[in-house]
């Protein structure tokens, strides 16, 4: 449906983006999720056909749309985009919002179209309402109606949640995806929030540098990070020395753990093993004991930060009724059902 | 975000393809702006050139019996109403923004209303009730037998009051917007570190509204020199007096470019200055909005007190005065030929609206679409004619076009053709001249609401299938439609009240309103100036009401 061919992207002589690959099934919601200034602004900006493609190309639908030589002008792609800012035009009511790019109609059907539209966003009958009349939330959903009436055969959203409250985020980012896929189109979003990314995306690429670092489900990135950086940048964990002992087993303080696929390490290298909060289990019974340094109160959880005897730290996640004072030993037992290690020096 | 900054409006120079692309159109830019640049820069030019090739017996004479006249009166001016101007656009200002007194809000947008009176009218009124003649001295010799002790209005007293009055609210807008917008969260810091409130009225809310302060007087002072109309019905010899006469009284046209030139080297010397303060107005953000320093006692009163006096003097009694005068002359005075100056008067000014509206927006387009320096700085200088007196566009454009016409009739006249002048004294010269003098204030708000639309509006226009042509039509155009409405009817009203350039470029006869406050107050039938007077008021309160109903605007 979309693909990244090798894309390189810039800004006078410097480079934003270098040798970038991605592809997007028919109707799948992809995510660029990176820190400010990683490029992933850029990328959406170049599929839309506002940046120049320096180098590679970006194929959809089979056509050939942007490469070094030629590139398709933005008007003609059949691309929405939802804006970080909205870009509602002020000077139109929702209903002329959102039939603004359905030219090619004739009146009955934009009507129609428009209808269908408010409905799908959950803004029925509010057509003939004015932008600054409305909520945060509603000129988003404005915005994600204007950019899905002319149907595109992509959608790109731009931070699309960052100007709005906390609590309204979430429940946007759920909705927007139900949205999405009733309409079954295939998006792109580029955020600079995990939880965000999650609770939208199909599959998500972690960028840092102008390139992907990984390129899979949310699921993956948090259980199976493909190197330190997305595992850091990813979900919270804390790293424990350890030991290979054998092709599939790595021995660490809470014990000696084994996986089904091999390591690269050849046993007796060290290498640092990736312990996130709920691989971490309180147990009253176990012989492993640890100190509590800090915790964070999570309603249904605690977070601790715990101190093992050699001194090294791990995260645990416990439910809130074991509440235990910082400087006490506590039981623990390590679980890790996806053991992830990185060679010293990787 | 980063990687935001870097799709800010406004780029990185030459560090994005953006950029590589507008270089791509630079020429489009400057091609597009160079035309209307010109207007200006044309009669500039033409006006310093003559400053660099001084004739000696031009200057000898001016040197002798024009120049230091015209040299001390320009200084008297220029010191008497800054001092003027500053005393009452900073202290109402400080009244209206700050303080609570009774009748603030009324006078709060009344004390907007001289700017609806045009310097020479403000001039005819004072001259006409207070000279010897006048009502008041007329009154005073009446109930005192005598008046000999009043002060004569005909003098350099008399100018300065009469200008200051009528140009304070330059300094007024802008200092109110200053203190309004600055808050008095400042002042009470100020008091927590012990400071009285009087000492922190002088070392922080002035020093913080002095970009304002400075911008609104360098306005005043060019609107001071550039007077024509106030200062001749005093008889009072500035530059744009000597101007005239060195044309029309003694036909020496290089004596009047001469004089010109010297003025505009003073105007741009204010220029430059306008422009710096300009670029120091940060805005604050609005702190504790709403809360003021309510007045008590004697302080109270006399805030009611000095206000009500600034707003007679300067509005109600000249209107009181002007109807009155009306009302005796209206059955004979008003007759056949009043429809002709009306129309002419608004004709042109409807020609010249419409004409710079259209430049105004071919500059605002340039300005945004294409952001290589060329075009930003024929941008600056197509605007800079506000600075430019009347008198100095007139001959500026007159001496090209004189010659133009000479060329055109020496190429006419084997061809049978037998006027004497073919662009000469039409009105079309006439809209070159006001073009340029009220570009900046046609652009200013075309600008401002180019400048609301995002790039984002754009781009969402074209990704939703709409070509750059079709996002000038269906976005650039119904977003701008106020501020080219603001920008009509604000050129159209200063075209209305605009005396020098109309008087000395048009047609003989080809009178406007303006042109016949002119012709009876030289010879001192104030009465019967009264008449067009009073219609260019009216048409001048239009643009004021507009000014308060958008609150305190730049």
């Amino acid at each position: 449906m979309l693909h990244l061919n090798d894309i390189t992207l810039r800004y006078g002589d410097k480079t934003v983006v270098e040798h970038l690959s991605l592809s997007l099934e028919p109707g799948q919601i992809g995510c660029l999720l990176g820190a400010s200034g990683c490029g992933k602004t850029t990328v959406l900006r170049a599929i839309a056909g506002f940046e120049t493609v320096r180098d590679g190309a970006i194929v959809l639908d089979g056509a050939t749309i942007a490469d070094a030589q030629r590139s398709v002008a933005p008007e003609l792609r059949h691309i929405g985009m939802v804006f970080q800012d909205y870009a509602l035009f002020p000077h139109l009511d929702v209903a002329g919002n959102v039939a603004f790019g359905l030219g090619a109609l004739d009146r009955a059907a934009r009507r129609a179209r428009v209808d269908e539209l408010l409905a799908l966003v959950g803004l029925a009958g509010q057509g003939g309402r004015y932008p600054h009349e409305l909520s945060g939330g509603q000129q988003q959903r404005v915005a994600l109606a204007r950019a899905l009436a002319p149907s595109p055969r992509l959608l790109l959203l731009d931070e699309p949640f960052s100007n709005l409250d906390v609590a309204l985020r979430e429940r946007l980012a759920q909705e927007v995806r139900a949205i999405l896929k009733a309409a079954g189109t295939t998006a792109i979003l580029v955020t600079h929030d995990q939880h965000e990314a999650f609770a939208v995306a199909d599959v998500v690429g972690v960028m840092a540098d102008g390139h992907i670092r990984q390129w899979a489900t949310p699921y993956r990135l948090y259980h199976e990070p493909a190197d330190r950086f997305v595992a850091d940048f990813i979900g919270e964990g804390a790293f424990l020395p350890g030991r290979f002992v054998g092709p599939q087993c790595i021995e660490i303080e809470l014990g000696e753990i084994c996986r089904t696929v091999p390591f690269a390490g050849q046993p007796g290298d060290t290498a640092d093993v990736l312990i996130r909060p709920d691989d971490i289990q309180h147990d009253d019974a176990s012989p492993t004991r640890a100190r509590v340094l800090t915790k964070a109160f999570r309603g249904a959880e605690f977070l601790y930060t715990l101190e093992l005897p050699s001194g090294a730290r791990v995260l645990s996640l416990v439910p809130s009724h074991h509440d235990h004072a910082i400087g006490e030993a506590i039981g623990i037992r390590a679980e890790i059902d996806h053991l992830i290690a990185f060679a010293r020096g990787e | 975000m980063a990687d935001h900054a870097l799709n800010r409006p406004i780029p990185l120079p030459g560090h994005s393809p953006r950029a590589v692309a507008h270089r791509r159109h630079a020429g489009r830019g400057i091609a597009l702006t160079l035309p209307i640049a010109l207007l200006t820069l044309v009669p500039l030019l033409v006006v310093l050139a003559s400053f660099l090739s001084p004739q000696p017996a031009v200057w000898t004479h001016l040197a002798h019996y024009v120049l230091p006249d015209v040299l001390r009166n320009t200084a008297l001016l220029i010191g008497g109403v800054g001092c003027g101007v500053l005393l009452l656009g900073v202290s109402l200002a400080w009244l209206t923004a700050m303080c609570e007194f009774p009748g603030r809000r009324f006078f709060a947008w009344a004390l907007m209303l001289p700017l609806a009176m045009p310097a020479y009218v403000l001039a005819f009124v004072m001259v006409g009730l207070l000279d010897f003649t006048g009502p008041v001295q007329t009154w005073l010799r009446a109930a005192f037998g005598g008046s000999g002790w009043f002060p004569p209005i005909r003098s350099s007293g008399g100018v300065v009051l009469v200008l200051s009055l009528a140009f304070y609210p330059y300094v007024y807008l802008l200092a109110r917007n200053a203190f309004a917008t600055q808050g008095r969260r400042a002042l009470e810091a100020a008091q927590m570190l012990g400071v009285s409130r009087r000492k922190a009225f002088w070392r922080v809310a002035i020093p913080m509204a002095r970009p304002w302060i400075v911008g609104g007087l360098t306005l005043a002072l060019m609107e001071t020199l550039a007077d024509f109309g106030a200062v001749s019905v005093f008889n009072f010899d500035t530059f744009t007096t000597a101007i005239y006469k060195a044309w029309f009284a003694l036909f020496n046209l290089p004596a009047a470019s001469q004089l010109a030139s010297l003025l505009v080297l003073f105007v741009l010397a204010l220029a430059v200055i306008e422009q710096r303060v300009r670029g120091e107005r940060l805005y604050h953000a609005r702190a504790g909005g709403g809360e003021r320093i309510a007045l008590r006692g004697s302080a109270r009163w006399g805030a009611v007190a000095w206000c009500t006096l600034v707003l007679l003097v300067a509005f109600v009694i000249p209107m009181i005065q002007l109807g009155h005068w009306v009302a005796q002359v209206w059955a004979d005075d008003f007759d056949a030929r009043y429809p002709a100056f009306i129309g002419r008067s608004v004709l042109l000014a409807a020609l010249a609206a419409l004409l710079v509206m259209a430049l105004a927006l071919a500059l605002a387009y340039a300005r945004r679409r294409y952001r290589d320096a060329g075009t930003r700085w024929l941008v600056r200088l197509a605007t800079l004619g506000y600075a430019v007196p009347g008198t100095v566009l007139a001959v500026g454009v007159f001496i090209p076009i004189a010659w133009l016409d000479n060329l055109l009739l020496a190429a006419l006249q084997p061809l049978g053709f037998d006027g004497f002048q073919v662009l000469k004294g039409t009105v079309a010269v006439m809209l070159l001249a006001l073009a340029a003098r009220f570009l900046a204030v046609g652009f200013q708000p075309v600008d401002s609401a180019m400048q609301r639309i995002t790039r984002n509006q754009e781009e969402a226009a074209r990704s939703l299938g709409l070509r750059s042509r079709q996002v000038v039509a269906r976005l650039h155009l119904p977003l701008l439609r106020g501020g080219l409405l603001t920008a009509l009817l604000m050129v159209f009203v200063d075209v209305m009240k605009e005396m020098p350039i109309t008087l000395m470029t048009r047609a003989f006869g080809w009178d406007t309103l303006a042109v016949r406050v002119f012709e009876m107050t030289s010879e001192g039938m104030w009465d019967r100036a009264a008449l067009p007077a009073l219609f260019i008021v009216l048409a001048g309160l239009l643009p004021v009401m507009l000014l308060t109903r958008h609150g305190a605007p730049e």
